[in-house]
């Protein structure tokens, strides 16, 4: 690879994302860019999202076009400063493209990244592993103790698609699905807290995690702090996104709603509520759930899990007033127009490591997922 | 979930209900192995097409039971067996076979409910092959769903696809009453993903399977597919068409093709059967009751003409409605002016 020279690739969002089409470009070639800035809008058979540059450098070279289609990975600018020739960059180009080409066959020949299935704790629990990168032969290197992700009521470890890898460029990175969602066991006991951080423990034993840090949203966000205040020892840092367990209020109608929808129509008028955008509330999304909800034991998962957890339009569990006794940092991040769980909840929290971000519902991890990355990043790196 | 066929998510709806239910039991010509073979060659078929492979070997034979052909005896035997606690999957090979089974299904099966005053239920799920494209000639090739669809007391499914088969499949199976599950046998080789757990998909609720505000094409079976990709490509030349696969003929869910005709305005209805009192004029009528005053073009059906299935291949294939005509169907209601 040349010096100074560098791509701007075709992200991956989620686990079934393999290519992505360009749906409009923000910036023009020659335009400076800065890291973090969002720099072209990118469709996907499952969302919209707008990318975010990783590195900061003139936008020498624009190599795909709005409507084009491409793998993950592939090329969609170049980034270099002025002291690199036009013709250094064509001929980087060209080599690029002939690498990729090998690159893709090899990917597609290889399996691609899937979700395992670990016993643990008497039940089947499906998760994602993701780490750094690393070419073949060499060590996986990776900061520090892992990351454990957990996803929100209803949800499951794919909420964290745009989350995850950004996080696996330096760590290593579990998302979880809880009892009940996802591919994992449908047996959710009692239906309350408690089940699912004892789950998450028996997760971490059977893979032998002895410290992680714990990122959880809505529901899973309970779930953290439970397992936090249990386990304190083997909790490196805590991060709650949109996170229940900070006070009782909390959108019944939008879990009774969730749990009782089955049509098509009925859900999306409920998934809209998630999102401060509601156009982000796609067919693809919708038929997710709907697939989810249909499978033997979900209807009656989610049910157990309502009487448990939020019964009567009320979270049953409260720990606000517990937050002092966390020996690990603890950050809260929320949307600002999040219509689930009150954004007044982050109070709980020391205003310093209180994040409120403009523009995002409850699913703010996906919809502020640079800015979420970051304050995840700092949070695992800090501590 | 992994990538499944069409055949492979029937047969895994199969195995998982027998699993789950002991009172699951499967009949027909061939289900096994055929009569006709040599001992030891039991599983030699699983069925014509192969749907039905592997299940003697798991359950046995008193679960996994090899008929004579007589449908007629079989069929009844069936009827039976559900009306007295066990609920049946019986397989109608063809669906052009019910010509000897019918009163059976209709005048039996169908009515023990409401002539027993409602004290009787008939959990019985026949499956049955249908559809053009296999040469397979006039009397193996019908799509005979609207003849079930006529008649009140019978449930008709048409899985358009490996995801719909298997949850419409065990949704029949736990269903209180007869229910005629038709497999188009073009579609047994198609393939998506298809969850390994078992799941239901309901009764009486369409699925939308593309958004476009131009056109609403309705569509069963084997020709939701022909209608997805005719949606694609007129997508691309800004042609916005809905479809609608209503996933069951009785019970129909009438008010989700109202409203997206309501939406869209226009209406095509696609329908494999011949073209007298099939689905597409059941459609048409239903929508221009209800819908009428939202139509900006006249309503189109493409159906194949009112023949007997060609053998020739060549007519045989000009006799289905191919993506071509549904095309040209679109782009004539989009003109209309």
């Amino acid at each position: 690879m040349s010096e100074g020279i560098i791509v701007v690739p075709m992200p991956k969002w989620g686990l079934s994302m393999t290519e992505g089409t360009i749906v409009e470009w923000m910036v023009e070639e020659g335009d400076e860019i800065s890291a973090g800035e969002e720099i072209v809008e990118i469709e996907t058979s499952k969302i919209t999202n707008v990318y975010e540059a990783a590195v900061s450098g003139k936008l020498r070279r624009i190599t795909m076009a709005e409507g084009d289609t491409a793998p993950i990975g592939a090329m969609m600018g170049i980034v270099a400063d002025d002291s690199v020739s036009d013709d250094e960059i064509d001929a980087f180009i060209e080599e690029f493209e002939k690498e990729f080409a090998v690159l893709v066959a090899a990917m597609e020949a290889e399996a691609a990244l899937e979700p395992e299935i670990v016993e643990a704790g008497g039940r089947s629990m499906r998760y994602l592993r993701m780490g750094p990168v690393v070419a073949e032969g060499e060590e996986e290197k990776s900061e520090g103790d892992p990351v454990l992700l957990l996803h929100g009521f209803g949800g499951d470890l794919n909420n964290w698609m745009f989350n995850q890898p950004a996080l696996a460029e330096n760590h290593i990175v579990y998302a979880l699905d809880l009892p009940g969602h996802g591919g994992s066991s449908k047996d959710v006991g009692a239906g309350d807290i408690a089940t699912m951080s004892d789950a998450v423990i028996a997760f971490m034993d059977a893979l032998g995690l002895q410290k992680v840090h714990l990122a959880g949203h809505s529901m899973g966000g309970a779930v953290a702090l439970d397992v936090a205040l249990k386990h304190g020892d083997r909790i490196g840092s805590v991060s709650l996104v949109c996170s229940a367990g900070l006070g009782a209020e909390i959108n019944g109608d939008y879990l009774s709603g969730f749990v009782n929808a089955a049509k098509r129509k009925d859900l999306k008028l409920v998934a809209q509520q998630l999102f401060a955008d509601e156009s982000l509330v796609t067919r693809d999304l919708l038929d997710d759930l709907l697939k989810f909800k249909r499978i033997d034991g979900v209807q009656d998962a989610l049910q157990t899990m309502l009487k448990g957890m939020f019964d009567g339009g009320n979270q049953a569990l409260v720990l606000a007033d517990r937050i002092s006794e966390l020996g690990m940092p603890v950050q809260a991040i929320w949307g600002a127009e999040d219509r689930i769980v009150p954004v007044a909840h982050a109070e709980a929290i020391p205003k310093a490591q209180r994040h409120v971000l403009d523009g995002a519902g409850h699913m703010v991890h996906l919809e502020k997922a640079a800015d979420v990355n970051r304050l995840l990043g700092e949070i695992i790196s800090s501590s | 979930m992994s990538i499944k066929s069409y055949r492979e998510a029937v047969n895994e709806a199969i195995v998982q209900e027998m699993r789950r239910d002991e009172t699951v039991i499967i009949m027909g010509e061939d289900v096994k192995g055929g009569m006709g073979g040599s001992a030891g060659v039991d599983e030699a078929w699983g069925g014509v097409l192969g749907v039905t492979k592997g299940l003697v070997a798991e359950f046995g034979h008193d679960r996994v039971l090899d008929t004579p052909i007589t449908e007629s005896g079989f069929i009844g035997a069936a009827a039976g067996a559900a009306a007295t606690g066990l609920r049946p999957v019986a397989e109608l090979m063809f669906a052009d076979f019910v010509g000897v089974c019918f009163d059976q299904i209709f005048n039996q099966a169908g009515k023990f409910r409401y002539m027993f005053g409602g004290k009787a239920v008939t959990p019985l799920t026949i499956r049955t092959m249908y559809g053009a494209g296999m040469r397979a000639a006039s009397q193996h090739s019908q799509c005979l769903y609207p003849i079930f669809t006529h008649m009140p007391g019978l449930k008709v499914v048409l899985p358009s696809s490996a995801y719909e088969a298997k949850g419409l499949l065990i949704q029949a199976i736990r269903d209180d009453d007869p229910v005629v599950f038709f497999e188009h046998k073009m579609l047994y080789d198609t393939t998506e993903e298809v969850p390994d757990e078992p799941y239901t998909i309901p009764f009486g609720e369409a699925n939308v399977t593309r958004e476009g505000d131009d056109v609403t094409i309705v569509a069963f079976g084997r020709m939701v597919r022909f209608a997805n990709k005719v949606a694609d490509k007129l997508e691309a030349e800004g042609i916005g068409c809905t479809v609608v696969d209503p996933r069951t003929t009785s019970p129909l869910d009438g008010d989700t093709i109202i409203e997206c005709v309501e939406d869209t305005g226009r209406l095509v209805v696609v329908d494999e059967a011949s073209p007298r009192c099939n689905m597409a004029t059941d459609i048409s009528a239903l929508v221009s009751a209800n819908a009428f005053r939202a139509l900006k073009a006249p309503i189109k059906m493409v159906t194949p003409p009112h023949t007997p299935v060609p053998f020739a291949p060549e007519i045989e294939d000009l006799y289905v409605p191919s993506p071509e005509k549904i095309e040209a169907a679109v782009r004539e209601v989009v003109g209309y002016s």
